[in-house]
């Protein structure tokens, strides 16, 4: 035991920071927070255990709670597959257009760097203000255009339009996908008259299948998790009339505006368990569709 | 069956030009091969014929009909890839009906047509595997398959057999000729190897840059190769070259290894090339209008026939076959005989200079 780790002293001191940033940063507070979600917490007073109060109160009592969930399942259903089918569109554009592409890449990655930041967020709440950019534009052709963000019907519809425009990640690894299908079964496929439709369903969407698989489950990860946008364009409560009041957004609010730091955890671990749940589904039914290339069977 | 005639067609990448203005007729129901070294435009010829390429410049006729603007599948042909090109992610059925449902074909045909090919290739038993699960052998046999359930009018072939061991490009060569035989369908097969080019073709097209050396069926290539690119890559192994000068006696002198008189009819002076084959080296000759002393360097035992290169006095190696029971070992001093009656004149410019007519 002393000489397994004298010998591998060296390689243990490398990994050191990780390790210590990892269980200081990572796994303590994960193992601290389903320890608080069983407590009623306010900080000012220590934990309280109240075993599982917290998770039968949310069931039973919380419509925030519900309120929660329908936008962010909303949200989650209608933004992914927007984004991706965007995502491949370009990604198919670009693939068949120009080669040397280097900087429309980056033009098209631009959005997805900046998408997340707060800077946007603001940049486009002033866009979809009444009076903002894109109702000016509206105007022009004599349509007088709805209070986007403080009209509940159209709030998250500027989000889901918000997300994606970031399909800039999803994008290049659609287009590193594209480029990977060998051209020559393009051309067989052309020899076979098979039309652009039929080459698309045929041959590029089970071909791309793991590509598109795995941007499924990152994109469905990323949306369950969306916090910025919402936080912002909703004032940081989930305005109007809770219509963007994303899961996250109400467990902030949960946590740092009423500092229910018992309960806001359990809803961290509930998100957690239905992103799981949501993942698990994903990675169980991509057997019946997902083919990879150097699999045995 | 059908023709294909080609007319002063050319191919440019961004303004490179690849092909230079081909003129060519294959005939209903030949097996023409396409030979070249590699890069010299085989692909792009074959690929234009195909619809898969843009056609720069000048036509192609199927038929009776200039295809130049109708696409791939319009032109009711098949193409077996060098890569196969096998869609990986559909079962060998699958893959030979792709093309016949694209075409709307009645379910019933399908699968006879399915059935069918499946039997002539011997491939039934792998209908319901991918590709992945099938060797290059088998897969190449696939790739024919697809080719001939569309039973087309014309089909093409590039370089099928460069990705099998060479075993298995002996027996499909002789698989491929054998489905000519049967099928009857005109076939257009590009190939850098001539020795794939000669025992499969009725006619071959030599291409050299983008441009077409000589045309011919292999015997006329073999024995009359109309230049020296020709020459030396028609033939394995390859001729041997010689340089001599020819005076204004009209005998060629070979620097340092004599004088031959020339074939009546060539009235040519100055530089030549002599090409000789290695079979029309004999060793040990004495009967020759030519004898060339040297040293056995090197000995390749093939059995039947074993191949002899020989260092000549002035430096340069030539090869000479002999049968396998000669009794040559390395460094043995030799004489190699040749009659001029067997060599190839060659001008200055590498074109074959002909004889007068026996
Ligand atoms: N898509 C292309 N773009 C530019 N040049 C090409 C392209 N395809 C082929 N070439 C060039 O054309 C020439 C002929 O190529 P190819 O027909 O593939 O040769 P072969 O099949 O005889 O080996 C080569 O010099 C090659 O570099
Ligand atoms: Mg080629």
């Amino acid at each position: 035991m002393e000489k397994f780790f004298r010998r591998n002293f060296a390689g243990y001191a490398f990994l050191a920071p990780w390790l210590i940033g990892f269980f200081l940063l990572a796994l303590g507070p994960i193992v601290a927070s389903l320890y608080l979600s069983f407590t009623k917490y306010n900080i000012v007073r220590p934990p309280q255990w109240i075993g599982l109060d917290n998770y039968f109160y949310m069931f039973q009592f919380d419509d925030r709670f519900k309120k929660a969930l329908q936008v962010t399942f909303t949200f989650v259903v209608i933004s992914v597959p927007a984004k991706l089918i965007f995502a491949l569109a370009v990604a198919m554009a670009l693939d068949k257009g120009v080669r040397a592409i280097g900087w429309y890449r980056a033009l098209f990655y631009l959005p997805s760097i900046l998408g997340g930041s707060i800077a946007v967020a603001i940049l486009w709440r002033q866009l979809f203000d009444y009076n903002g950019v894109i109702n000016a534009v509206v105007r022009w052709f004599g349509i007088d255009g709805p209070y986007w963000l403080s009209d509940p019907r159209y709030s998250l519809w500027t989000l889901i339009v918000l997300a994606a425009w970031q399909f800039g990640s999803p994008m290049l690894i659609f287009l590193a996908g594209l480029r990977a299908i060998p051209n020559d079964l393009y051309e067989a496929a052309e020899i076979d008259a098979a039309g652009p439709v039929r080459k698309f369903f045929a041959i590029t969407v089970p071909l791309l299948a793991p590509v598109i698989f795995f941007n499924l489950v990152l994109q469905m990860i990323e949306a369950f998790k969306s916090f910025s946008g919402a936080f912002v364009i909703s004032g940081g409560a989930g305005a109007p009339l809770d219509s963007l009041l994303f899961f996250t957004v109400y467990l902030y609010n949960e946590a740092f505006q009423f500092l229910r730091m018992g309960y806001a955890s359990a809803l961290a671990w509930v998100l957690l368990l239905i992103i799981a749940l949501f993942t698990a589904i994903a990675f169980w039914t991509s057997k019946y569709w997902v083919h990879y290339e150097n699999e045995r069977g | 069956m059908v023709s294909v005639t080609l007319n002063e067609v050319r191919k440019a990448y961004a303004g490179h030009p690849v092909i230079h203005g081909i003129d060519l007729e294959i005939r209903s129901g030949e097996f023409l091969v396409l030979v070249g070294p590699s890069g010299c435009g085989k692909s792009t010829l074959l690929r234009m014929i195909a619809g898969l390429e843009e056609i720069t410049d000048g036509t192609i006729a199927i038929g009776d009909r200039i295809v130049n603007d109708l696409s791939a599948s319009q032109r009711n042909l098949s193409m077996v890839f060098q890569s196969y090109a096998l869609y990986p992610h559909m079962s060998v059925r699958k893959n030979l009906a792709f093309g016949l449902g694209n075409l709307r074909m009645a379910r019933p045909e399908i699968e006879r047509r399915v059935a069918e090919a499946a039997r002539i290739l011997q491939i039934e038993e792998l209908l319901e595997r991918k590709p992945r699960q099938l060797s290059g052998g088998q897969k190449q046999r696939v790739a024919i398959g697809r080719a001939i359930v569309r039973e087309p009018q014309l089909f093409l072939f590039d370089e099928p057999l460069s990705n099998l061991d060479a075993e298995l490009r002996v027996q499909m060569r002789v698989e491929l000729a054998s489905l000519y035989n049967r099928l009857g369908t005109t076939m257009i097969y590009v190939t850098h190897d001539q020795t794939e080019a000669m025992t499969m073709a009725t006619r071959i097209a030599v291409l050299n840059k983008g441009r077409l050396e000589q045309v011919g069926t292999p015997f006329e290539l073999y024995n009359h190769p109309r230049n020296l690119f020709v020459a030396s890559f028609i033939g394995s192994p390859k001729m041997n070259l010689l340089q001599a000068e020819v005076g204004a006696d009209g005998r060629a002198e070979l620097a340092g290894l004599g004088h031959l008189t020339l074939p009546a009819g060539i009235t040519t002076r100055g530089k030549i090339t002599l090409g000789v084959r290695p079979e029309h080296l004999v060793p040990g000759g004495s009967d020759g209008d030519l004898e060339l002393p040297g040293k056995v360097s090197l000995v390749e035992y093939l059995g039947s026939e074993v191949f002899l290169y020989v260092l000549l006095s002035t430096g340069q190696t030539v090869l000479a076959q002999a049968p396998g029971n000669a009794p040559f070992r390395k460094d043995d001093p030799i004489t190699l005989a040749l009659r001029s009656d067997d060599i190839h004149l060659f001008d200055a410019a590498g074109l074959r200079l002909e004889r007068a007519q026996a």
